[in-house]
């Protein structure tokens, strides 16, 4: 594990207030859901995760051919599909299209994947202002912070954290009332839509028989963003594509219901192609950016390619209690929680931070609650045998595969397993009965100083269960 | 775990099992599942472990386990340690069909919900997170709870949320591990219950090391103990 990831991982547990926002913003959202996936409010929900997962098997196993189906469709329609292998091939694409256009301004709606290639700040870089429309991201825009959660960016944050940033960005008095929050918000950003040359947007699903986008939001900012300016971009991870429009009655009733306790988002939109001669609204231009970024090395392995089957719902990050106590930001890249815990080592080596798949008490909360079926506790094993492999490879954690030898080894010596057992007993103190928080140098070793860090250990036993037994017999 | 911190409930379990008529038998040769290696990423020496444990059990009938999260790791994992070894897959087969939880071995093979157990405390239940999860146990334990004469249950709120042990977990994170510790001794002291009842040493280390820790009076019990106290 990596200095940061502990020291992230020990600040935001120490921090009572952060801790309060984080339990009470996913409880919330825990039960929300609960509430809509239950025998009474939805009886077939464990047939549509099963046709959900058998969709996107199907989708990901056939992934060439529906992306070709799928491009086929946007370009029948008047859009254009645009491959693109990483971040930098993304901004280029933006940053010519915008030169092209004399484009200065954008405006974004929410997308996980454009937060993953850094897209805004590529933009800035290059003198563009792009403006974040969703209201969590526009806080979290202002707060200079990446998403803290997939589905609830600014979830941490506290309306009065919200009424500083405002007063301090926006030069307003301060406001601490949400709605009167939303409205400042509303009142700067309608400024910018009406005023953005290019809107980019996500998209939750590409539709391959249909060349169509489907946009999955509360808030309305998607649907200005991509019919406001004259040019829409949706910038989308290849695993997004399904094969079916009539697909869309599976995850349409899985998604909002797993990820805010909705039975459907207050706007669900579908988006093929430009405006069209005779049709009164739509930008002029549609472009869909398709973006790898390290997906297609996912898939090779049938196991672990199933992390790309995620419809990015983030209940696997409200019912975590690894999540609920460490929050987004521990997390070493943009998604957080257990999907973002086997999909960054996927994306980004396992090297990257190796201490992640192991930040779970492996539960199987998240794998129960997945819409989609991805047995997450699976691939955090998987993942966990693939950091140790690269560490024998390079050398590293000799000390811990020694004492895994040593242990495979007394566990299969019985008597020795006996004779240790009985020294290590012999060590500790004890006597009275009662649980001990301290021990000996020789039993003082790491993981037993972990230990007692947090909680006591149990006496030893006069006997052991098999003298005991011995004893009986 | 029970051999060497906990031989109190491998003898309760034991006593359960005979007055229910069945011969209990402990092959001295058993160890360990090889559960830690595999959860750590340590495959090889999980695998090495796992065979010593095949090898023996191989000629019992039926192989009781006081411990859901081992239960599971042989039932689910054995076979992922084997995958290249089809004449070994054949015998972890075997093996999975032969193994039993210790509540799932009362209330489906030996069929008894009434064991004939007193215990006059107020209990709560800790749903371990491999037993209700993975093992898909959740009734046959409030069954077996609800016969034991003198006994109340109350349910704490939420009872199937981790408690943060987690095998090496609760080390390598310390710190996390002792916080959902603590979130899950909110839940357990808001019932009132005296004792917390579950069906996993590890999860009952977790959570009485940190009662202990807190200084709660509040004990701990397997669930073989609760159903051998008389």
């Amino acid at each position: 594990m990596s200095v940061e990831f502990d020291r992230k991982i020990h600040d935001t547990l120490g921090d009572a207030n952060l801790q309060l926002a984080i339990y009470t913003s996913t409880a919330r959202l825990k039960q929300g859901r609960i509430a809509l996936v239950g025998d009474e409010a939805l009886p077939d929900y464990q047939e549509l995760r099963t046709q959900a997962n058998a969709i996107k098997k199907h989708t990901i196993e056939n992934l060439d051919h529906y992306l070709e189906e799928f491009e086929r469709n946007v370009v029948a329609r008047g859009g254009k599909v645009v491959y693109c292998k990483d971040g930098t091939e993304v901004s280029d694409f933006i940053l010519g299209l915008a030169k092209e256009r004399g484009a200065r301004l954008i405006v974004k709606s929410k997308s996980m994947t454009t937060e993953e290639v850094d897209l805004n700040e590529r933009l800035e870089h290059h003198g563009l202002e792009s403006v974040e429309t969703d209201l969590g991201e526009y806080i979290m825009q202002l707060a200079h912070e990446k998403p803290y959660h997939i589905v609830a960016p600014a979830l941490h944050k506290t309306r009065y954290d919200v009424a500083e940033l405002f007063t301090r960005n926006l030069h307003v008095p301060n406001e601490t009332v949400i709605e009167k929050q939303t409205m400042l918000a509303r009142r700067v950003l309608r400024e910018k839509f009406l005023a953005a040359d290019i809107g980019i947007s996500g998209a939750n699903f590409l539709v391959a028989d249909s060349g169509a986008i489907v946009l999955v939001e509360n808030e309305g900012n998607a649907r200005l963003t991509t019919s406001a300016p004259k040019i829409h971009i949706a910038v989308a991870g290849i695993e997004k594509v399904i094969p079916r429009a009539q697909d869309l009655a599976v995850f349409l009733k899985l998604l909002a219901r797993s990820a805010t306790g909705q039975l459907l988002s207050v706007y669900t939109s579908f988006l093929a192609g430009a405006r069209r001669p005779g049709e009164i609204d739509g930008p002029d231009e549609f472009y869909v950016i398709l973006l790898d970024n390290g997906r297609t090395r996912l898939l090779p392995d049938r196991e672990k390619r199933q992390t790309l089957y995620c419809i990015r719902c983030g209940a696997c990050l409200n019912t975590c209690p690894v999540y609920r106590k460490i929050g987004g930001h521990s997390f070493p890249w943009v998604y957080s929680g257990p999907i973002g815990a086997i999909l960054t080592p996927q994306f980004m080596g396992v090297s990257h931070e190796p201490g992640l798949p192991f930040a779970s008490s492996l539960c199987g909360a998240c794998g129960e609650v997945c819409p989609v079926k991805i047995d997450i506790p699976k691939i955090l094993l998987d993942l966990r045998s693939d950091v140790k492999k690269a560490e024998a490879r390079d050398g590293q954690n000799r000390l811990e595969k020694l004492a895994f030898r040593v242990f495979a080894w007394l566990m299969t010596h019985p008597r020795l397993y006996e004779m240790a057992g009985r020294i290590a007993a012999s060590l500790a103190p004890g006597g009275d009965g009662k649980w001990i928080s301290s021990v000996p140098a020789p039993l003082n070793l790491p993981p037993v100083r972990a230990w007692l860090s947090q909680r006591d250990l149990p006496p030893p036993p006069a006997q052991s269960f098999r003298e005991q037994w011995r004893r009986r017999q | 775990m029970v051999d060497q911190l906990f031989p109190k409930v491998g003898m309760a379990m034991a006593s359960v099992l005979e007055q229910l008529g069945y011969q209990v038998d402990f092959p001295e040769n058993q160890t360990c599942c090889g559960q830690p290696a595999f959860n750590s990423g340590y495959r090889d020496e999980a695998r090495t472990v796992a065979r010593h444990f095949l090898k023996t059990f191989e000629n019992y009938p039926r192989i009781v386990v006081p411990s859901g999260s081992c239960t599971s790791m042989i039932v689910h994992h054995f076979a992922e340690l084997f995958r290249k070894e089809p004449q070994t897959l054949d015998r972890v087969h075997d093996l999975e069909k032969r193994v039993f939880e210790f509540s799932t071995f009362l209330t489906e093979i030996a069929r008894v919900e009434d064991v004939g157990a007193r215990l006059d405390e107020v209990v709560t239940f800790h749903d371990g997170c491999h037993s209700l999860r993975e093992l898909g146990i959740r009734n046959a334990p409030r069954r077996l709870l609800a016969h034991v004469r003198g006994l109340e249950l109350r349910e704490m709120q939420p009872s199937e949320e981790c408690c943060g042990f987690g095998g090496t977990f609760a080390v390598k994170f310390a710190e996390l591990s002792g916080a959902m510790a603590r979130t899950k001794l909110d839940a357990i002291l808001e019932t009132g219950a005296s004792t917390v009842v579950s069906l996993d040493p590890s999860c009952l280390m977790q959570i009485q090391g940190a009662l202990s820790r807190a200084g709660k009076p509040v004990r701990t019990l397997h669930l073989a103990e609760v159903l051998a106290s008389r």
